[in-house]
């Protein structure tokens, strides 16, 4: 509770807060406000914003209306973001899990293997995932959460490195509880915060690495994406500049919220790591 | 004597949400050159704040609102900040408590000695080199011109100490300001340091501002002493009258709590049958070695022990840091697995069993029989568990119902003297000492047959210290306890053993009833740490016994 | 001597991992629907069955997939990533030609990232809660925001439409002929836009970590003995609180490495950069699989190369590190 009320004295925290509710209920809208068919034709091409009031930010190239696509493509990002996110973390905390609570052999190949993956350059590994699986949605979600999880594990490991030998996590291996239930029920518990705070990088960079993968054409053409919009505008940038800059526009305010309510979150759990030290208080 | 420091009405201000709103109220002191003034109190005195405001390093938001400091005359609360820093180094110097986060880990130390005078002086290389190693040699260093190149953790915490003394005397400061500078060291280390401390102070004549939380130390090395409480001068005098003839109540109750360095009285019935034999115990740790990553360090944590605790009685585990008295504790618990030997712990129906060769799954079968209470009261309770759960957890995995659990552990918190009413709080919300009570009901709540308490009162105030230890002496004899104690600290082993082991590089050096230890050490290693034990002429509320007939 | 024997340890642990990596994926390929030998045909526009057989024996196609793996992995310790089928040329002579222009891109983008990340760092952690940190913390947080490919269409649209002032794309002024120092700097003018696109999230993820890491130190114990020895506060921020501050800055350019060169993927297509990450995607746009797993491969080497690298500097900066910790 303490928490929520310093979350809630933090201008950025709030800024990022609204924004994300902005961005979430856009998405939510999008089949009442736009029920049909984003990528369907709309209106004559390339229609500048706000000149017409029935297609308000224009159209692109093939003549489809930017707003419809940047409404249906705030539910992709936000899916794909979630999505992957979640599937990035549960594969992080466990192999974190395991590796840092045991230690020794364990811990050496499964940090081999994370190792292994952070050289591998995510984006180019996602190239390859898609190459091989085809890009439908799915496949595509699935995959940006498998190139992610290898930073989550980290941490994962390191809390538990440093939790497993404190002196309560030892308490209650001397009153006889065993392994996985100290690891679910003691240790986990207490190394969550900084892994749920880290889990909004993690989809900040899932919304930007789908959309860069759309923007490259390799995501699904089926959906109305922000990067599938902003690639198909480069043949007109020289004139539509606009096609491109909205939803760019778009994708920059939804992974600036995420991020701010990270941060946010971040200051509101760990208090004494903004700004100095602070005085320590007299017992 | 002339006056060098001279503290007047001093009030210190926190910042807002603080616990309190002044760190110092109406503070006055003074320190004449050539005296060494011992500031003493327990946590939240205010008196490391004081040594702060002195050498103007508060943290921000943390102001003297009141008062005046004046340093040979002048006032230091209103000087300008590029005046501090011409005084500070040259005219001050600090050593500070830590000596392991103290000295830059990645600049050699005799580079750190020597920015004190490339500030200050306009020396040249040479010679500021040929003045660092005067000075190493002069706190006594081992291989001064080794020290010169060695990065800090290459240095043990004493030789780190000896480099903020060096650092801190550069410049022959007329002022010494030292902030605990003993407290986290060896108890030999602390004795050498402060003798070195003492030495410098009457070759130079510094005046030398003490601060500290141990009556000890204040016995080794005061002229006079100064004691706070929660921001307040209480009471000030010179060393002898206050610590043998203190006359504020709070000093009083203070001196009163600190264990005195005898051996308890004997009790009857320490010759029972042992409930614990110990043979042969060894444990090795390897450090690195794992897979392609080079030859492993092996150290020999505990070598060859063989101890035994009578039914009912306290066995004394003492050594300095890294004489494995803990891992020898660990081992006992089976947090670590011995490599060698036999644990045998004694008859209770079942006949003995021998705890260091029981698989996992079966020690956690006997973990009822053995448990333990842990040093640090902050890190051995889960933040996250309410204090009735944490105590009924052991029962629980027993399989008792939580009803059940929980009508124990209220029972429990009466006996170890906590409000019942409090089961539901969270540990954040306990004093230490209260942790400390929590974590020993957590411990008796499986009615173990041993309790292996690992420095369980290092961590307190010397005050919360003797309740807890009250408390353990009184549980032992009521519910007929057999205590493994592991310390560092001879009085309060003194206060609570029957008998006593030494340590010493992982092996015993020396074990028999406390009095016969205490009064007839055999080993050499045991006679030295008697001999380092600070203040060990004086015992709390009696005249000083001459130093020759304290041959203790 | 130790820190350099630390390092090739640990680079001597990565390879085997690489390998094991590298198998993986390479029978992960085998799942992709077609082959080279389909993509082949396909640009031909189309051939009769009879041709793609014979193709297929000359890849080794037709072989069993662990007869394949071990031909794989055999070529691949000699170096030989074998033929792109696409460009009718040996795989490590075409990522030999696009390399450069990567190393150059990334080479530029980090320096940039790097000295920036740390000037600004340091300066919002001297002036925290003033202007100065909350115009810098906001900027970064944008930069951080920003997708790289919009930041660089939009450079585009600014800087080469409607201002002039720098090329639009590609490497260099094709057809020009410069020699010498023209010639540099027209490379110089071509990078301008891509190395600020690949370096500006970066840049902001540096700032964050300095300024939090200067803001730690700065509250260490040692910062207080260096006050209290009467140094003064720029003193103590270059002799006592830099070198530690950036050695989280160290670790993070060799952990980052990765995600730089994934980056440079996305920058290089929007500049038609003739680099590997363009080389990377047109391999998958065309289903040159060979040529993707050796710009795999050669890729990894580049980060477990950089790894090494920040090993060293690591090890220089840390006399901790010699000592095994």
């Amino acid at each position: 509770m303490a928490a929520l009320r310093r979350y809630a004295r933090n201008p950025a925290a709030l800024l990022g807060a609204v924004l994300l509710l902005l961005v979430i209920a856009v998405a939510l809208s999008a089949p009442l406000l736009f029920p049909k068919d984003p990528l369907g034709l709309a209106g004559r091409p390339l229609q500048w914003p706000f000149v017409n009031p029935k297609v308000w930010l224009g159209t692109d190239a093939s003549g489809r209306d930017i707003a419809a696509q940047i409404f249906h493509g705030a539910r992709v990002s936000l899916l794909i973001g979630l999505v992957a996110t979640v599937i990035a973390i549960a594969i992080g905390i466990a192999v974190g899990a395991v590796a840092g609570f045991y230690s020794g052999l364990v811990d050496d190949v499964l940090m081999r293997v994370t190792e292994a993956f952070q050289t591998l350059p995510n984006f180019l590994l996602l190239l390859v995932l898609v190459a091989v699986f085809g890009s439908d949605i799915t496949t595509v979600t699935v995959a940006i959460g498998l190139v992610s999880w290898p930073a989550p594990a980290r941490l994962t490991r390191a809390e538990f490195l440093t939790l497993r030998n404190r002196e309560f996590v030892q308490a209650c291996r001397v009153l006889g509880m065993g392994d996985a239930r100290i690891i679910a029920r003691e240790i986990l518990p207490n190394a969550l915060p900084p892994v749920i705070v880290y889990a909004s990088v993690v989809m900040a960079v899932a919304i930007l690495l789908e959309s860069a993968l759309a923007f490259l054409n390799l995501s699904d053409p089926n959906v109305a994406s922000w990067g599938n919009l902003i690639g198909a505008g480069r043949g007109v940038l020289r004139t539509q500049w606009y096609v491109s800059a909205i939803p760019g526009v778009a994708i920059l305010v939804t992974v600036l919220a995420v991020s701010l309510v990270g941060q946010g979150l971040n200051d509101a759990l760990n208090p004494r790591l903004r700004g100095p030290a602070p005085v320590k208080a007299p017992a | 004597m002339s006056e060098l420091l001279s503290v007047k009405n001093l009030s210190v201000r926190l910042p807002p949400g603080a616990d309190r709103s002044h760190a110092l109220s109406d503070v006055s002191l003074t320190l004449a050159a050539n005296e060494i003034l011992c500031v003493v109190g327990e946590s939240g005195s205010g008196k490391s704040v004081l040594a702060n405001t002195v050498m103007r390093l508060l943290p921000p938001g943390v102001r003297p609102d009141a008062g005046a400091v004046l340093f040979q005359g002048r006032d230091l609360v209103g000087a300008s900040e590029a005046e501090m820093r011409r005084l500070r180094g040259a005219k001050i110097g600090m050593i500070f408590q830590e000596p392991m986060t103290a000295l830059n880990p990645l600049r050699r130390a005799g580079d750190q000695i020597a920015e004190t005078f490339r500030i200050h002086t306009r020396l040249g290389a040479r010679a500021i080199r040929d003045k660092t190693l005067a000075l190493l040699d002069e706190v006594r260093m081992p291989d001064p011109r080794a020290a010169l190149r060695a990065y800090p953790h290459e240095l043990s915490g004493g030789q780190r100490q000896r480099v903020m003394i060096a650092m801190a005397l550069a410049l022959e400061p007329a002022l010494l300001i030292a902030d605990e500078p003993t407290t986290a060291l060896d108890v030999t280390t602390q004795g050498r340091i402060l003798a070195l401390i003492r030495e410098i102070q009457a070759r130079r004549g510094m005046g030398v501002l003490f601060i500290t939380h141990d009556f000890g130390v204040v016995a080794e090395i005061a002229d006079r002493v100064a004691v706070m409480q929660a921001g307040r001068l209480v009471e000030e005098g010179p060393a002898d009258a206050v610590l043998n003839r203190p006359q504020a109540p709070y000093t009083r109750a203070l001196i009163g709590a600190v264990p005195p360095l005898l051996p308890r009285a004997p009790r009857p019935g320490t010759d029972a049958a042992p409930i614990l034999t110990i043979e042969g115990v060894s444990k090795t740790y390897r450090k690195g070695g794992g897979f392609l990553s080079g030859r492993p360090r092996v150290t020999h944590a505990v070598r060859d022990v063989s101890l035994s605790l009578p039914r009912g009685t306290t066995l004394g585990i003492v050594g300095e840091s890294g004489s494995g008295k803990s891992t020898l504790a660990r081992c006992i618990v089976r947090l670590l697995d011995p490599e060698t030997g036999t644990i045998r712990l004694g008859d209770t129906g079942a006949g003995p069993v021998d705890l260091a060769s029981l698989s996992r799954r079966a020690m956690r079968a006997e973990a009822r029989r053995v448990q333990m209470v842990f040093q640090d009261p902050f890190a051995s309770l889960n933040p996250r568990r309410r204090a009735g759960e944490l105590v009924a957890q052991g029962p629980m995995l027993l399989g008792v119902s939580r009803a059940d659990a929980m009508a124990k552990a209220r029972e429990l918190f009466g006996l170890v003297g906590l409000d019942p009413a409090a089961m539901d709080r969270l540990p954040h919300e306990f004093s230490g000492g209260q942790r400390q009570r929590i974590g020993l009901a957590r411990a008796l709540a499986l009615e173990p047959d041993l309790l292996v308490a690992d420095e369980p009162v290092s961590a307190l105030d010397v005050s919360v210290q003797a309740q807890v230890l009250a408390l353990l002496d009184g549980l032992r004899d009521r519910l007929g306890l057999s205590m493994l104690f592991i310390t560092h600290d001879l009085r309060v082993a003194g206060q609570i053993c029957d008998r006593i082991a030494v340590m010493k590089d992982g092996a015993v050096v020396e074990a028999g009833p406390t009095a016969e230890v205490f009064s007839a050490p055999q080993a050499a290693y045991t006679r030295a740490l008697l001999d380092a034990v600070p203040g060990r002429g004086w015992i709390p509320g009696r005249a000083p016994i001459p130093a020759a007939v304290s041959a203790v | 001597m130790t820190i350099l024997l630390l390092a090739l340890r640990r680079l001597a642990a990565s390879l085997p991992t690489l390998l094991v990596i590298l198998a993986g994926l390479f029978l992960l390929l085998q799942l992709a629907p077609g082959d080279t030998v389909d993509a082949l045909m396909a640009q031909m526009g189309g051939g009769d069955p009879a041709t793609a057989e014979e193709l297929r024996r000359y890849y080794g196609l037709d072989l069993p997939a662990a007869a394949q793996l071990g031909r794989y992995l055999w070529r691949l310790v000699q170096l030989d990533l074998g033929q792109s089928a696409i460009y009718g040329k040996p795989v490590a002579t075409v990522i030999a030609e696009r390399l450069p222009v990567t190393l150059l891109l990334m080479g530029a983008s980090l320096t940039l990232a790097f000295l920036g990340g740390t000037f600004l760092g340091v300066l919002a952690a001297r002036r925290i809660g003033q202007w100065p940190d909350t115009l810098i913390s906001t900027l970064g947080l944008m930069f951080y925001a920003t997708p790289s490919f919009w930041f660089g269409l939009m450079g585009i649209v600014l800087f080469a439409i409607h201002l002039g002032w720098l090329p639009a794309g590609g490497f260099e002024e094709v057809g020009a002929g410069y020699t010498g120092l023209a010639h540099v700097l027209d490379v110089a003018r071509h990078l301008v836009l891509p190395t600020l696109t690949l370096a500006l999230v970066f840049l902001a993820t540096y700032l964050r970590i300095m300024r939090a890491s200067m803001l730690e130190v700065m509250s260490l114990d040692y910062v207080r003995t260096a006050r209290a020895k009467g140094l003064g506060e720029t003193g103590i921020i270059v002799r006592h609180a830099l070198r530690n501050a950036l050695l989280p800055m160290v670790t993070l350019v060799g952990l980052q490495a990765g995600t730089m060169l994934g980056g440079s993927v996305v920058v290089e297509s929007v500049f038609a950069l003739p680099g590997l990450g363009r080389l990377a995607y047109e391999s998958v746009v065309q289903r040159d699989l060979n040529t993707l797993l050796g710009i795999v491969f050669v890729s990894a080497l580049l980060v477990i190369t950089v790894n090494f690298l920040v090993d060293l500097i690591y090890g220089r900066l840390d006399p901790r590190i010699a000592a095994g910790r």
